[in-house]
C-alpha cells in the first residue's frame, strides 16, 4: 500500500479501517540467494537496495530481536557528510545525496530535515583546520562554508562565545546536513524492503555459520538453519561476536556511547550545533527535547547502558557551550553499542570465506552512513566488486599502512 | 566502577585511562620469520568478547602503574586486578 495525501483524506473519511501492517511477519524459509544478518538500519537498507537497485530476488534479513531496536534506534539522529580524508568523502557526500532523496524513494516519511551543522571552532589554528575540511567537502561536491563569530552570534546568541579558555571563533557550517527521524529510517527501509519482496525475521538470532571447503552454505538460527548463496553481515555492536561464527578476529572493539534528551522546551536550537573544544553536540528534536551526546566511555561494553563519569563529562561540555542548557532538566539518558574499528573508519567488504561479506566498523558514526552503506553492501553483495565511493573499506588496509584516520589517532579505539 | 588496585586497594576508575585487550603485552618477535602478519594482528586484531575480558588500565592519575584487570563487559563487574608487571614476568618477559 503506497501512501499519499490523497491516501490519508480517504482512510480519515472510512473510519480508518483500511491501514494494513507494515510489513509481512514470514516464517524462515528453508533458503535463500541472500541472507542479511542484522535487521537495523544498515540491514534493512542493504535488502533494500539489493532488491529494488540490483534488482536481486530471494533475500532474507535476520534480526535476533525486534527490527530497529539496536543502534539505529539508539543514536542521535544527526546527518552529515563533513569528513576530511579522500577514503570517506566521497562516500559520505553519496549517503547525503541518498537522504536527500530517500522518503521519495521508499514512499515513507523519514523526516528527514537539512537544518544545518555548524562545528565551532575556537583557535586560529582551528580556523584553518576546518577551512581546510571545507575545503576538501567542496572538492568531493558537498556543500560547506565558514561563519564567523558574528554569523554564529546572529543564530546562536546564548553560546557562551566569551569562554576564557575556549572563545568561539566561528563555525564550519554545513546547510545541507540535519536531522532524521532515526526510527523511521528503519521503519522506511524495513517497509520498502518488505514491498520488494524481502522476508523480515524477527527473534531469529544468528548462533553459528555452515561452512565447508572455504564456502558458506547458510547460518545455524534460534529458528533453525538457513541456508544461503551469500551471507551479509551488518550488526553493528555484535560484529566480533557474530564472525567469531566464521572464526575471524576483527580490527574492531564494541563500546558503548551514551546518548541523551532533556525535558521538551519550546523551539531554541534550528540546527545542529557541535561543540570543538570539549566533544559535545546538540540539536532538538521536533517534540522540542534537546538531543545531545558525546564521548564513548572509553572501555569495552557491551552492555548497552553507560556509566555516570561520561554523563558528568557531557553536562561539563553542555555547561561550558550553552550555560543556558542548566536550566533544563534531564530527562532520558541510553546507551548504545559502538563497533569500534582500529581507524574511526568502517569495513565494507568480503571475507576469506567465499560468499561471506562483512559491513561494520562505523564506531559513532553509523547512522548518518546507513543508506550508503546499504547501497555500497548491496553493490559488494550483488556485483562482488566495491561500489567507487567504498573501496578503501577494506580489511587489509591496516596490513598495508592504508588506514582512514581522520582524527590521527591510531589503533586506539576508544579515542575515535 | 571501582577497580582494586593491588597495591593502593579500591580506587575510582576515573583515575585510570583504558588501552585495552591484555594480549597487548604479547608483543611479538618483530624479526621473526611473518613478523608482519603478526605485528599486523597484534596491534590491530581483537577478541572482543561479550563476557570475561582481561584488560589494561594505567592508573594516570595514580602510581602511573599498569593493571590487567579482568572484568565482565556485559555487566561491567571486575573480577580480578593483576599489575601488568606481575603478568608479564609469569609470561617470562625479564623486565
Amino acid at each position: 500500500m503506497r501512501y499519499s495525501g490523497l491516501r490519508v483524506i480517504k482512510e480519515a473519511l472510512t473510519g480508518h479501517r483500511g491501514w494494513t501492517p507494515v510489513w509481512r511477519d514470514p516464517a524462515p524459509q528453508a533458503s535463500y540467494d541472500y541472507v542479511i544478518v542484522g535487521g537495523g538500519g544498515h540491514g534493512l537498507a542493504t535488502a533494500y537496495y539489493l532488491a529494488k537497485e540490483f534488482r536481486q530476488a530471494r533475500i532474507a534479513v535476520l534480526e535476533k530481536g525486534y527490527l530497529g531496536g539496536g543502534n539505529v534506534g539508539r543514536n542521535t539522529t544527526i546527518i552529515r557528510s563533513n569528513y576530511l580524508l579522500d577514503g570517506n568523502e566521497p562516500f559520505y557526500e553519496f549517503s547525503m545525496k541518498l537522504w536527500e532523496g530517500m522518503e521519495q524513494d521508499f514512499n515513507y516519511n523519514a523526516m528527514v530535515s537539512q537544518r544545518g551543522i555548524i562545528n565551532l571552532f575556537h583557535t586560529d589554528a582551528a580556523r584553518d583546520a576546518a577551512t581546510r575540511r571545507g575545503n576538501a567537502m567542496i572538492l568531493h561536491g558537498a556543500d560547506a562554508e565558514i561563519l564567523d563569530r558574528d554569523q554564529v552570534r546572529a543564530m546562536y546568541p546564548f553560546l557562551n562565545f566569551d569562554n576564557a579558555r575556549f572563545p568561539i571563533k566561528g563555525a564550519l557550517m554545513q546547510r545541507r546536513g540535519g536531522t532524521a527521524r532515526h526510527d523511521a529510517v528503519a521503519w522506511g527501509y524495513a517497509r520498502g524492503a518488505d514491498m520488494h519482496g524481502v522476508d523480515l525475521i524477527q527473534n531469529c538470532e544468528v548462533t553459528g555459520m555452515r561452512i565447508e571447503n572455504g564456502r558458506i552454505l547458510g547460518v545455524e538460527t534460534s529458528r533453525g538453519f538457513v541456508g544461503a548463496k551469500k551471507v551479509g553481515v551488518a550488526v553493528a555492536g555484535s560484529s566480533s561476536r557474530v564472525m567469531a561464527h566464521a572464526g575471524m578476529r576483527l580490527p574492531i572493539e564494541s563500546h558503548v556511547l551514551q546518548a541523551f534528551v532533556s525535558e521538551g522546551l519550546k523551539p531554541l536550537i534550528d540546527g545542529v550545533i557541535t561543540f570543538g573544544a570539549g566533544h559535545f553536540y546538540v540539536s532538538q528534536s521536533d517534540k522540542g527535547g534537546l538531543v545531545f551526546g558525546g564521548d564513548i566511555d572509553g572501555y569495552n561494553s557491551y552492555a548497552q547502558r553507560g556509566n555516570l563519569p561520561v554523563i558528568e563529562d557531557v553536562a561539563e561540555g553542555g555547561m561550558a557551550l550553552m550555560p543556558i542548557i542548566g536550566r533544563a532538566r534531564l530527562l532520558r539518558t541510553w546507551g548504545g553499542v559502538m563497533d569500534m574499528s582500529m581507524d574511526g573508519s568502517p569495513i565494507i567488504d568480503r571475507t576469506h570465506v567465499e560468499g561471506l561479506y562483512f559491513n561494520g566498523g562505523w564506531c559513532y558514526g553509523g547512522f548518518k552512513a546507513t543508506p550508503a552503506s546499504g547501497w555500497c553492501f548491496a553493490h559488494l553483495l550483488a556485483t562482488d566488486r566495491p561500489h567507487e565511493t567504498a573501496t578503501a573499506y577494506r580489511f587489509d588496509r591496516f596490513l598495508k599502512g592504508l588506514a582512514i584516520d581522520e582524527k590521527g589517532q591510531g589503533p586506539t579505539p576508544n579515542l575515535h | 566502577m571501582i577497580i582494586n588496585h593491588p597495591l593502593l586497594g579500591p580506587r575510582d576508575a576515573q583515575e585510570f585511562v583504558y588501552l585495552g585487550d591484555a594480549r597487548l603485552i604479547e608483543r611479538p618477535d618483530g624479526l621473526a620469520e611473518g613478523a608482519a602478519q603478526a605485528l599486523h594482528d597484534h596491534v590491530f586484531l581483537r577478541d572482543n568478547p561479550a563476557g570475561e575480558h582481561r584488560e589494561l588500565w594505567f592508573h594516570e592519575q595514580g602510581d602511573r602503574s599498569w593493571l590487567v584487570v579482568t572484568r565482565n563487559t556485559l555487566t561491567h563487574e571486575i573480577t580480578r586486578v593483576e599489575l601488568a608487571r606481575d603478568v608479564a614476568r609469569a609470561k617470562g618477559r625479564s623486565k
